[in-house]
């Protein structure tokens, strides 16, 4: 019998893999960016359910702001379009 | 895009924020030692503040406020200060890193045993080292995104 942390648990890690599997399969790089910002944001969700807020607030930080910033800078710098070989 | 910076409704808002993100940002640091979070969690949410600005006025008018050479010298003052309190404790105490402010005024009350919501006047030289790491967060990650935006518009 599960419990309602484990439910939520399951939940999230749900929808925290969903933003991940798009941001392979999506073509436009811009549209992959945020992908991964969400997934950062519910990843850090996911660490504080765990008690880590440690972590949380570094992945919160780190992975949804200032990688998405890089992330989108460089897509400025080249193309936006993912090309096919 | 005109000349690197957003609408009127960004950057009003990102102006309200910022102090909001840079005093709770130093409210990490300073309570490193009591709470989750420390020196780099603050620092990389100080950073985050820097860029959010980046983002809403453009990295050419925001050379002007804060520029990668003021960074990186945070950075530096950051690392210098980690080491010398680091070796501080070889000379003044017995080891490195030796606690040696406990008892002294700064940051050196000895808190009760048993449960209590945390004394910010404690940790002795931990406060110190948590300022120092947030310092050179801040300075490198801010700097990290700056020199990219402006390596990027040169071609």
């Amino acid at each position: 019998m599960l419990s309602l942390f484990g439910i939520a648990l399951i939940i999230l890690s749900i929808f925290t893999v969903i933003p991940a599997i798009l941001a392979v399969v999506m073509k436009d790089l811009l549209a992959c960016v945020i992908a991964l910002a969400i997934m950062s944001l519910l990843l850090s969700l996911y660490f504080y359910l765990l008690h880590a807020p440690d972590v949380a607030i570094a992945e919160a930080g780190v992975g949804a702001c200032i990688t998405t910033a890089l992330f989108i800078i460089a897509i400025r710098a080249t193309q936006r379009k993912e090309v096919e070989k | 895009m005109n000349d690197g910076r957003m609408s009127i409704i960004v950057r009003t808002i990102a102006t309200m924020l910022l102090p909001f993100i840079l005093v709770f940002s130093f409210y990490v640091i300073m309570h490193g030692h009591l709470t989750p979070g420390g020196g780099f969690q603050g620092g990389a949410i100080a950073a985050s503040a820097i860029v959010m600005m980046i983002a809403a006025y453009g990295h050419e008018r925001m050379k002007k406020k804060v520029s990668e050479e003021g960074l990186s010298m945070a950075e530096s003052i950051g690392a210098a200060i980690f080491a010398l309190v680091a070796f501080a404790g070889v000379f003044m105490a017995t080891s490195f890193m030796y606690n040696f402010l406990v008892g002294t005024p700064v940051f050196g009350k000895i808190p009760p045993f048993g449960g209590n919501s945390g004394i910010l006047d404690s940790g002795g030289v931990l406060p110190i080292l948590n300022i120092a790491v947030g310092m050179k967060v801040i300075g490198g990650l801010a700097a990290v995104v700056m020199i990219m935006a402006m390596a990027g518009d040169e071609e």
